[in-house]
């Protein structure tokens, strides 16, 4: 029992570590903001989650603690760090970031257009019906 | 043996931080430097967790807390400042919207 859970808690750790550097690999050579944000996205939920799930099984077949502390952390990186991403990217999005030149689709800055046409239409309604009051 | 695979563990972990100091220092736009923080801020959460497993200890779960909401304020905070440029908006203030 012991050497099976040894052995799940060293796959768990190794498998975040080699996850974790992966996407460093991935920040450095990935040529756009947005891929680039993929792959450390990637890394900081599942790299993280795996080390992380890794200690939490380390310390209840060690020490025979079942760490509130740490399952609280996982559940917080879990949530949070894929929201952090996206804020991230959509920040770079709307500050002009240039995308990289293979990129084939750009579904958020048709949204953001669509968006702007609905709001002027709206605008011009409302001045038409000021103006109708008006008379 | 576990305790091979822990320090072979915060080896990789130290190099994925060198990588992303590199963006760091490199990014093109701010929004990359901000990427590479929150990975380092990430990072560093895990080698605290790898930490806490070589030395037997529970002393530092409440660093691996602090350090995962502080990363995320932090990110959260950072990018709407590029957005917006400002980080708290007042009331009244955006009237644009």
């Amino acid at each position: 029992m012991m050497m099976i859970g040894e052995l799940l808690i060293g796959l768990l750790v190794l498998f975040g570590a080699v996850v974790s550097a992966l996407s460093a690999f991935g920040l450095i050579r990935l040529p756009d903001v947005y891929l680039r944000s993929h792959a450390a996205t990637k890394s900081t939920t599942l790299g993280v989650l795996c080390i992380l799930s890794g200690a939490f099984l380390y310390f209840m077949f060690y020490l025979d603690h079942v760490s509130a502390k740490l399952l609280l952390g996982i559940v917080f990186v879990f949530i949070t760090s894929p929201v952090a991403g996206h804020l991230n990217g959509r920040a770079a999005h709307r500050t002009g970031v240039p995308l990289w030149k293979g990129s084939v689709r750009d579904d958020l800055s048709e949204a953001m257009r669509r968006e702007e046409q609905g709001r002027q239409v709206q605008q011009k309604d409302g001045s038409k019906l000021e103006q109708d009051n008006r008379n | 043996m576990i305790n091979g695979i822990l320090f072979a563990a915060l080896v990789i972990i130290s190099l994925a931080i060198l990588g992303c100091l590199y963006r760091l220092m490199k990014g093109p736009s701010m929004a990359d430097r901000i990427t590479s923080l929150d990975t380092i801020g990430i990072n560093l959460l895990a080698m605290v967790a790898v930490l806490c497993m070589l030395m037997r200890t529970e002393a530092y779960f409440e660093i691996i807390l602090l350090i995962g909401i502080l990363s995320f304020i932090g990110t959260t905070a950072f990018a709407r400042y590029i957005e917006r440029g400002v980080v708290i908006e007042q009331r009244g203030d955006d009237d644009d919207r």
